[in-house]
């Protein structure tokens, strides 16, 4: 019998060489312990923070007047407000999915990035839970209607409710994250403690690291506790956005009322997040020079990650259409024929060919190592994925069963000055990260340096 | 009761600084095997056969966690059965008031949430963190402690300490430095 030796596939290294303990920790803590900033970063920071002033004036004018302000009536009563919640918390995904999931997979790649992506999720998260908070209008009055405790009438939430379990799911993923990521950063705050030559920082940032000292004891809890987090945030991960589409499967209108929504929900959430590691990570790699640690291999990666969910995304679309036509139910039958040629139609075939057929050129190796073209096509997934909330919330719901109640929907400035508001909010946090914390793991690329290597190779 | 024993001791340990984490593991395995107990290594990460080197290892964070989720997971249960059983009890839809597959999702992200905090506090907890002071960072060098050096200390509440006898033990061991630690 033949039995061929398999070829041997030596991968790209995941670190350039040449690379020591000492000079890991310097280019990383030197982004933070220094005066001066790239422009590009004074730049970026002065138009989030704009952009988040707009927010601040949506909301206000929000609180003096009402919910009247948005573009939502009766039928579409879900407008903008849960269209950019979803957008913003699928985004969060990927990053608790690098460093939860990939953490599990042993996959040595992540890094480099599962730190800023953590940061990402924290971020997103923090855009998404404002949009619940402020579409009761009367947000100090909400505590009653989203905790568990009850009102002076003695009504108390309801937990047979889908909303209920997206309120628990939610600030769960946010505390967890939140935990992770902290936990991930006591070891990087306490080299930038010992690395601090300013009293005042010094103290900061060791307040912060409490202490930590590296003792080998310490080490077996902490990287005890990090794996157990990571298995608790994988489970999470996939069960927060499987809640999020329960606020529509467990509804019954046509277009919603689908038992593909929760895997079909959790791949698009993974597939908008790598889009949004992708247009994070090319600038910042770029404008910071970490081209040694977020290497091609790494963007290559992502690359394929963004392949493969948006085609598992791309099968959600066409087993929607598919069950609109098998189940022979009328109105489910008129739901995706209404939002392929109905008033919506370029929405629905304009986010096809940003979330399907675009995607597909990330099947040429040349287009997947070209930070150019892989930015291009992450832009172009952010803008799919969220046309396709828009196209979910809003084709369902404006065809009512009966036509004397059909309408239209159409966002006012002050709905699209909220949304906008929130990619500046998000822009400003993660900027000022960048700036005041290590935006990869410090210790964890230590363990990358090929001094870290303790094994023989001979001896196994 | 003994007074030399209540007396505080003069120094916290000998502390000994490596350049490589190979030295430091060859170096924690013989000071364990010459009968050392009361020592730690330091690391800019972590590595595994470091705190096998120095015969650590703490399994209870395993059931403080299992501990912390199965609390979540009967407050979950505990609330909304309360709640919709007895505080609150309304027909909703036609269902039984104990319609407990609509509970799972509440009850699954509590045990989440009481499971992740509990292994955060729970690690800070036995670390011993928040610590602001500790002995080790009176010698300077210990700044590259998390940076790019490994150190191994013998303390002196060791019974086989002895100042000048395990000084001079650690300086055998390949270290490129061998300090005292001031209390």
């Amino acid at each position: 019998m033949i039995n061929p030796k398999p070829a041997t596939y030596e991968p790209a290294p995941l670190i350039e060489p040449g690379h020591t303990f000492g000079s890991i920790t310097d280019k990383i803590a030197g982004v933070v312990l220094t005066t001066n900033q790239p422009l590009s970063w004074f730049v970026v920071i002065s138009i989030g923070f704009m952009i988040m002033g707009m927010l601040g004036m949506a909301i206000t004018w929000l609180l003096i007047k009402g919910t009247g302000i948005w573009g939502v009536n009766i039928p579409v009563g879900w407008g903008f407000a849960i269209i950019n919640f979803v957008w913003w918390i699928g985004i969060g995904h990927a990053g608790t999915l690098i460093s939860a999931i990939l953490l599990l997979l042993k996959q040595g790649w992540r890094t480099s990035i599962n730190r800023f992506a953590e940061g990402m999720t924290i971020f997103a998260v923090m855009c998404a839970g404002l949009f619940p908070l402020v579409h009761t209008g009367r947000p100090w009055l909400a505590a009653y209607w989203l905790f568990p405790y009850p009102n002076s009438m003695g009504i108390w939430p309801q937990f047979r409710s889908p909303l209920i379990w997206d309120v628990f799911a939610v600030s769960t993923y946010f505390t967890v994250s939140l935990l992770f990521w902290y936990v991930g950063l006591i070891p990087d705050l306490a080299t930038l403690r010992d690395k601090a030559k300013l009293k005042p920082v010094k103290i900061a940032y060791g307040m912060l690291a409490l202490g930590w000292r590296g003792s080998a004891r310490h080490w077996q809890r902490y990287e005890h506790i990090y794996l157990l987090l990571a298995g608790l945030s994988t489970p999470l991960v996939l069960s927060v956005h499987t809640v999020v589409s329960f606020d529509f499967a467990v509804g019954i209108i046509p277009g919603w009322h689908a038992t593909i929504f929760p895997p079909y929900f959790v791949a698009g959430a993974i597939y908008a997040g790598f889009a949004m590691v992708l247009t994070l990570a090319i600038p910042l790699r770029k404008i910071y020079g970490l081209e040694d640690f977020i290497t091609m291999r790494h963007l290559e990666n992502m690359g394929k990650v963004t392949l493969v969910t948006g085609m598992i995304v791309g099968y959600g679309y066409i087993s929607e259409a598919f069950f609109g036509w098998y189940s022979a139910n009328k109105y489910e039958g008129f739901m995706i024929w209404n939002r392929m040629t109905g008033p919506y139609w370029m929405y629905y075939w304009v986010l096809v060919l940003c979330n399907i057929v675009t995607p597909q050129v990330l099947w040429f190796k040349s287009v997947r190592t070209s930070t150019l073209g892989l930015f291009a096509v992450a832009m172009v997934v952010n803008v799919g994925m969220w046309l396709e909330r828009f196209v979910i919330v809003v084709t369902s719901l404006h065809r009512d069963f009966l036509p004397s109640s059909w309408g239209m929907y159409y966002p006012t400035i002050w709905d699209w000055m909220t949304f906008i508001g929130t990619i500046g909010m998000f822009l400003t946090l993660f900027f000022l990260f960048i700036r005041f914390l290590p935006m990869i793991s410090i210790f964890e690329m230590r363990t990358m340096a090929p001094a870290a290597k303790t094994h023989d190779p001979e001896a196994h | 009761m003994e007074t030399a024993h209540t007396l505080p001791p003069a120094i916290h340990g000998i502390m000994a600084e490596f350049e490589t984490p190979k030295a430091l593991i060859a170096a924690a395995k013989r000071t364990y095997a010459a009968g050392y107990r009361k020592m730690d290594a330091y690391s800019p990460y972590p590595i595994e056969e470091a705190w096998e080197a120095i015969g650590h290892h703490d399994r209870r964070l395993s059931f403080i966690v299992l501990a912390g989720g199965l609390t979540g997971l009967l407050s979950g249960i505990g609330l909304q059965e309360w709640v919709h059983l007895y505080a609150y009890p309304v027909n909703i839809a036609g269902k039984p008031l104990n319609s407990w597959p609509q509970f799972v999702p509440v009850c699954f992200e509590l045990t989440i949430l009481f499971a992740a905090l509990s292994a955060v506090i729970g690690m800070i907890v036995l670390n011993g963190l928040p610590q602001p002071y500790h002995p080790v960072f009176n010698v300077e060098a210990f700044s590259r402690a998390s940076r790019d050096r490994f150190f191994l200390v013998v303390e002196s509440e060791d019974p086989k300490f002895d100042r000048q006898g395990t000084a001079e033990f650690l300086k055998g061991l390949d270290a490129s430095e061998v300090t005292e630690v001031e209390p």
